[in-house]
């Protein structure tokens, strides 16, 4: 996982039962930046996220995602892990009986493999972060989000960023649901995990952006990217709504 | 190994044969002659030769179960099984003294192995007779009793006669009448009064010849106080013909005793599997069975305990995995008979490739049982659409104070949960194992770590190739 980090988006497009959710989108992101990806519910923003990943129920119609010069878009989402892939997730699954400590431990190996830390570096590591986050070492033996709140779910997935170390994040929607305390705590575990990496953070909202400074903001609307800036584009955003943008786009 | 066996045997890891040495095999086919051969070979007092021709013509007599796998029931040709064959010269105390491929055999399924690290005692039953045994020192010097049942009978015929076909008459059904009549090998284990057997004791059922039937009987008695975990294996050559496993097995848990008694069946899918297993506990007394069913055929199966003495608590905690062509009929029966008795029944299923999980659940309280608790819960997990779960969960309460639960679950796996592990670096095969041992969790848990290590090896094995 040592390579450049350069992720090409170029043209993408992407139905999902027939239906065109992004209509050619364009994005180049590398080693230390953060990109922000703004827009409304239904602007095709998760979608993004879900067929970076891989997720099997997104057609991709055209264009190209490479990371480093790979063709992402014909690997499995295991093989994209494994190359330094990482979403976190708006809705993590659970699973019922695999405990957390034997579920990061078996990530982290999967994903790493030769290069992995020893069981006792990990378990170093783990502590580390877990109290970075301030979890509670009971985490480990509960199953992987089976019963977790809201909160809990979202700072279990940014545990997961810090161990599993990608160099290519993709945080989707991670500030939904959380009060400003948890965000903050959130905003540390990812700002201590994308120094190395290119960083795409989904969001609705301005808020994690005080906490995340990204280089770059992008607006997606309709399946486009419409604009593109550098902060101040999230500030007038909040100020303003996508009112202005969306008219743009539909004349 | 040959190619053309491999081939045979497929994933299934325990599936390979020895060359048949029997210094003793019995023809096909079974008669009353048979029934007496075998007492007259084993030497036994007339007792015991008497329940079996008894059980012999029980036997012939009963129909088949209506219920079950009636159509694969139908499909066992008894004329065509082995009631006996004997392999070595002999129950040996040191693993050197076994013939050399009986003893290669239980090499590669890590028997010795796991007798030096973890275990008390051990038996190893191959084919009909036990051709290993032995005992921790400190164990036999506490006055715990640990035979295979041949040896049970010579040595302590008192006990035997007392307790034999006492939880399960011979006229229970067809299965235990064929039992008793043919009855050879298994284990006889008594603990005395206070005496806590700190180390599971184990026994490991072979079966290698083919069309063999094997019928071991199992006698284990906790004293007034004491206690004791047994742990049993069962592994069998992959063949195109069938062979028969039809054990029954006897606990009697004295007053404030306890017993585990955990299985992991592995039987290669010709085997049908076909026992009874049941248990009584007296005044606060406990019984566990830990039930997992991974091969066979067709097994049926529903461990069972009766709740006698007042304060006494049963728990089953069973798994079943039916693969291609298998059929899992199993679960649990439990009668509150006194007062605040409880019980527990968690039954957990997966089916897949076509197979069928079927929970059968009795629970009986007894009309003068006051206070008493039952809790069932039983969960199937269906992994593809040829697949088949069932459950029969039946409960007769007569008493109004009893507190009663009963929750069942039918689930599938989404592709939501394969996508999330697959994100996190687990091939599609590994992530499908990841969920299907999280599902058996609840029951890994109760087994050594040995046990539950490698029953999460066989189900990683079983979803290789499972998706696409």
């Amino acid at each position: 996982m040592g390579g450049d980090g350069i992720i090409e988006i170029r043209n993408l497009q992407v139905s999902i039962q027939g239906e065109e959710i992004l209509k050619g989108i364009n994005l180049t992101l590398k080693k230390g930046e953060v990109h922000a990806l703004m827009g409304r519910n239904g602007s095709g923003k998760s979608t993004l996220a879900k067929v970076l990943m891989g997720h099997p129920d997104y057609e991709v119609t055209g264009g190209e995602a490479t990371i480093d010069g790979n063709n992402l878009l014909e690997m499995e989402p295991w093989e994209r892990a494994r190359l330094g892939v990482f979403m976190s997730f708006q809705y993590p699954q659970s699973i019922s009986g695999l405990k957390v400590g034997n579920f990061l431990r078996k990530s982290v190996v999967a994903i790493q493999g030769e290069n992995a830390p020893s069981a006792r570096e990990f378990r170093t590591e783990l502590n580390e972060a877990m109290k970075k986050l301030g979890v509670d070492n009971k985490i480990l033996s509960r199953y992987v989000n089976d019963g977790f709140s809201g909160g809990e779910k979202k700072m279990f997935e940014i545990l997961q960023l810090m161990l599993m170390k990608p160099q290519f994040v993709i945080l989707d929607e991670t500030d939904s649901g959380l009060d400003i305390d948890a965000l903050k705590t959130v905003a540390t575990g990812i700002n201590s995990s994308v120094g190395n990496a290119a960083c795409l953070i989904i969001t609705h909202y301005q808020r994690i952006l005080s906490h995340i400074n990204p280089d770059y903001v992008h607006v997606l609307i309709d399946g486009r990217i419409v604009e593109s800036g550098g902060p101040e584009l999230a500030i007038s955003l909040e100020e303003k709504g996508y009112e202005w943008l969306g008219e743009g786009v539909a004349s | 190994m040959s190619e053309e066996t491999k081939d045979l045997v497929g994933d299934y890891k325990a599936g390979w044969h020895d060359p048949e040495n029997a210094t003793i095999r019995f023809d096909a086919g079974l008669s009353e002659q048979v029934v007496r051969d075998i007492s007259e070979l084993k030497n036994e007092p007339e007792w015991m030769t008497e329940i079996r021709v008894k059980a012999y013509h029980n036997f012939i007599n009963k129909p088949m179960p209506t219920w079950g796998n009636t159509e694969m029931l139908e499909g066992i040709n008894f004329d065509a099984i082995t009631y006996f064959l004997r392999s070595g010269s002999g129950t040996e105390r040191d693993w050197d003294d076994v013939p050399e491929d009986i003893k290669r055999t239980f090499d590669r399924l890590g028997i010795p192995d796991a007798e030096q690290k973890w275990l008390g005692g051990v038996t190893a039953q191959y084919e009909s007779e036990a051709v290993y045994h032995s005992i921790r020192e400190d164990l036999e010097s506490q006055g715990v009793i640990f035979l295979d049942m041949d040896a049970g009978l010579r040595e302590h015929e008192e006990i035997v006669k007392e307790y034999f076909c006492s939880v399960v008459p011979y006229q229970d059904n067809k299965f235990s009448a064929l039992n008793t009549a043919v009855w050879s090998g298994g284990s006889f284990i008594y603990v005395p009064k206070g005496v806590h057997v700190e180390m599971p004791v184990q026994a490991y059922f072979r079966i290698n010849a083919k069309n063999m039937g094997q019928f071991e009987r199992t006698l284990i008695i906790a004293d007034e106080g004491s206690s004791i975990h047994y742990v049993e294996g069962c592994t069998a050559p992959s063949y195109s013909t069938e062979s028969l496993h039809s054990a029954v097995v006897e606990l009697i848990s004295h007053k404030g005793a306890y017993i585990r008694y955990s299985t992991i069946q592995n039987w290669s899918n010709n085997v049908y599997n076909l026992v009874t297993k049941r248990a009584i506990a007296y005044e606060n007394a406990t019984v566990e069975w830990v039930d997992g069913n991974i091969g066979s055929k067709l097994t049926m199966k529903y461990p069972a305990v009766i709740l006698k003495g007042e304060g006494a608590h049963a728990e089953v905690i069973s798994v079943a995995y039916a693969g291609e062509g298998i059929h899992q009929d199993a679960g649990a029966k439990v009668h509150h008979m006194s007062s605040n008795t409880t019980s527990k029944i968690l039954s957990k299923s997966i089916s897949k490739d076509g197979g069928r999980g079927s929970y059968r659940g009795l629970v009986k309280v007894g009309k003068n049982a006051n206070n008493c608790k039952v809790n069932v819960v039983c969960d199937a997990l269906i992994l593809d659409e040829n697949s088949q779960s069932d459950t029969y969960p039946t409960m007769e309460i007569l008493n109004p104070t009893c507190r009663s639960e009963h929750e069942a679950s039918v689930s599938k796996i989404s592709d939501e949960q394969v996508f999330y592990l697959m994100s996190r670096g687990h091939t599609e095969d590994e992530s499908m194992a990841l969920i299907v041992n999280g599902f058996f969790e609840p029951f890994t848990r109760e087994l050594p770590m040995e046990y539950a290590v490698e029953l999460n090896k066989l189900m990683a094995l079983e979803m290789e190739g499972s998706i696409g």
